[in-house]
């Protein structure tokens, strides 16, 4: 990369241990995951690789720990309670994540700023301490131990998600477009849906895809707010954890990588086709 | 714009100048509003009522009434009145009597040890004696109950348990945030310090601080070179290793600690490699987890994606052509990297390090999981104050404190990147 120069040979070694040290890195970041997969299809109650699982012998492996996930409604019931609250919350956080979108991209909208910090305010307090506090607000309302205080902490958590994402696609958006609709007869609600929507869809899904999984792994709000009818996957994995460890948490552990990837490679699709930028503003 | 396109070329009809001056406007805030309302009632509700139950505590002034009124012109020396005396003993037999003392008593002991005790067992003889003292039909006025409680307890001849009680009554009071702060009623009932030895939470804010800190610089060190080589690759390979970094990022929180207390428990993947490998001998297991290290290695980890995002978005913005000029104009690389690449990325470091160090100020599921007891951090004792000890004043004080200090680095984050550029990954 450095034009011709004379590589002296400090540079050539410390070439080398850049390129160690990155790949040591990487290996840091990802390994922790993927380690769990094969894991979780030892034969034995164990949480590491038996002489067998090394010898690649298929004795070794097994599914029972993915078959004991739907042993009872020890997993599943926590996993229809992720799946409710999550989808509720990112259904709330979605709609009005994009209005706000649409109104902050506004060239006329009064107090930008302010309103932006307002509404992301959610997403850089540490939940600690927004749970807290509605711990105290939500059990006055008798909003404790429900399902619907849940669903709105994690839609307040969710909206600053959406709002950023299609913030993003809206940037550099050319609003003569929608006069022009309108000029040629498209009533607003009809110029937002033929000409504006299909524009941000990607930002739409991917700020709804974050907001999803902010909920899906959101624990802190579950665990001061929560009753045992709100146990969702991460409640019922913290007490895997602190209780009895089963191997059964490494199946479901591989389940949640799975998700992970899935979104990941959604959003990075949609990041791409968009060909929007911008998405990952520093 | 917000006239429906009548499709003659004709001139739509001038709406008045207000209306056309305030209707987008209008739009704009209409669309806006829902999710400023939703916010403001879901969330700073919320914050308000944090930042009102750490100093509006109305329990035993609600409790005790007369109590509180026949002690406000108490100087505070010696006894109170035999006023005092008597409406603290209606009041005392009356919640003894429906049960419900007891919370009182608790919230009085957070002021003053030792006073639940004191309230606890005095209360049950005073329940007798007003029994007796009806049987035989004795007046129970303030001098037959200051005779009769200091018959009790001889604390109620002095001043200290009347202090508490006074102390505890106030509504509005600044003690969570002393008590928060480590300080600790004195003899004469002012606020000291506590001695060092007892202090718990400026010494884990302390903690709090430092851990955050390292966590901060390790998550700089690894993610400078990572985010530079992934800047510096090709298209492609930089996506690939692009995705190396997000799915740490999407992957569940209690996926990845779960994987760090499977790797480095004691029977864990990394001991046993190292005993394999003769290394270490069996009985010579390294504790890697359930203590600060497991703090810290977990806690990098997840943060990491943090930093080396923004750190990208940077680098990937700066010409390759500079430091080519600086080789070539006699620099050696380190002189060329110190002198221009770095200058160049401190935008991206600086934004990076501020976010991961406010997320790490706050962060509770780690260091509950696989700190151990070393490993807990203020928000740990937060939580810890809200689901066990139920001391919900304090942990709203401890929570504001934290609040106030996260603020302040918001502050400087919005001077330096602007609140409303923060992105996602």
């Amino acid at each position: 990369m450095m034009a011709g120069t004379a590589v002296s040979p400090g540079y050539r070694v410390a070439r080398w241990g850049y390129l160690a040290f990155c790949i040591a890195a990487f290996v840091f970041l990802i390994a922790p995951i993927l380690v769990l997969v094969p894991l979780s299809f030892n034969a034995e109650p164990y949480f590491t690789f038996t002489e067998g699982m090394l010898r690649f012998d298929p004795e070794a492996y097994s599914l029972r720990w993915y078959r004991s996930i739907f042993d009872g409604d020890e997993w599943t019931r926590p996993l229809a309670n992720s799946l409710i609250i999550g989808l509720s919350a990112t259904v709330v956080a979605t709609v009005l994540g994009t209005a706000a979108a649409l109104g902050l991209a506004h060239p006329a909208m009064p107090g930008r700023k302010m309103v932006t910090a307002l509404l992301i305010s959610p997403m850089i307090t540490p939940v600690i301490i927004a749970g807290v506090g509605m711990f105290f607000f939500y059990s006055n309302l008798g909003l404790a131990q429900t399902h619907i205080g849940i669903i709105l902490a994690h839609a307040v958590f969710g909206a600053p998600f959406v709002v950023i994402t299609v913030s993003a696609t809206l940037a550099g958006f050319d609003w003569t477009v929608m006069r022009a609709a309108a000029n040629l007869g498209a009533n607003p609600l009809v110029a937002f849906r033929r000409v504006q929507l299909p524009l941000i869809l990607p930002g739409v899904i991917s700020g709804s895809l974050f907001a999803f999984a902010a909920s899906f792994d959101e624990l802190v709000i579950v665990l001061f707010m929560g009753g045992l009818e709100q146990r969702t996957l991460p409640r019922q994995m913290w007490s895997g954890i602190r209780e009895e460890i089963s191997p059964t948490i490494l199946a479901v552990a591989t389940f949640l990588i799975v998700f992970a990837l899935l979104a990941l490679s959604t959003v990075e699709w949609l990041r791409r086709r968009g060909a929007a930028g911008g998405q990952r503003a520093a | 714009m917000t006239s429906q396109g009548s499709p003659s070329v004709s001139q739509p009809p001038a709406r008045p100048l207000w209306r056309r001056a305030l209707g987008p406007r209008l739009r704009a805030a209409g669309l806006a509003l829902p999710l400023v309302a939703f916010v403001t009632v879901t969330f700073l509700g919320p914050m308000l009522s944090l930042l009102t139950k750490s100093f509006h505590d109305p329990e035993v002034a609600d409790a005790l009434p007369e109590t509180m009124a026949a002690l406000r012109d108490w100087d505070g020396q010696g006894t109170p009145p035999d006023a005092a005396f008597a409406a603290v003993a209606r009041e005392f037999v009356a919640a003894r009597t429906e049960r419900n003392l007891g919370r009182t008593a608790n919230r009085v002991n957070r002021v003053a040890s030792g006073m639940r005790s004191t309230i606890m067992g005095s209360s049950r003889e005073m329940v007798d004696a007003a029994a007796a003292a009806e049987a035989a039909g004795e007046a129970t006025d303030g001098a037959f109950w200051r005779e009769t409680m200091i018959a009790i307890d001889s604390r109620w001849g002095g001043p200290e348990p009347w202090r508490a009680l006074e102390a505890a009554g106030q509504r509005f009071t600044a003690r969570h945030y002393l008590k928060a702060l480590d300080f600790e009623r004195g003899p004469d009932g002012g606020y000291v310090r506590a001695p060092e030895v007892w202090r718990i939470y400026v010494p884990l804010f302390w903690r709090t601080f430092l851990v955050s800190l390292g966590v901060t610089l390790l998550c700089l060190v690894i993610g400078y070179p990572v985010a530079h080589m992934i800047a510096n690759s090709p298209p492609k390979r930089a996506n690939a290793l692009l995705l190396l970094v997000l799915l740490p990022f999407w992957t569940s929180l209690l996926v990845r600690t779960t994987s760090w207390i499977v790797l480095l428990q004691n029977q864990g993947i990394v001991n046993d490699f190292l005993v394999a490998v003769g290394l270490i001998g069996d009985d010579g297991r390294i504790a890697m987890i359930y203590n600060m290290t497991g703090t810290f290695v977990a806690m990098t980890h997840v943060l990491l994606p943090f930093l080396v995002l923004p750190l990208y978005s940077v680098m990937r913005a700066i010409p390759p052509a500079y430091m080519n000029a600086a080789v070539s104009l006699g620099a050696t690389p380190f002189q060329a990297l110190r002198r221009v690449y770095w200058p160049q990325t401190l935008p991206g470091v600086g934004a990076g390090c501020l976010l991961t160090f406010i997320l790490a100020i706050g962060y509770y599921i780690t260091p509950a999981l696989v700190g151990g007891q070393s490993g807990q951090l203020i928000s740990n004792m937060i939580a810890y104050h809200v689901q066990t000890s139920l001391n919900w004043g304090l942990a709203a004080a401890l929570a504001a404190l934290l609040l106030g200090g996260v603020t302040l680095l918001y502050v400087v984050y919005d001077r330096l990147v602007g609140i409303d550029r923060i992105g996602l990954g």
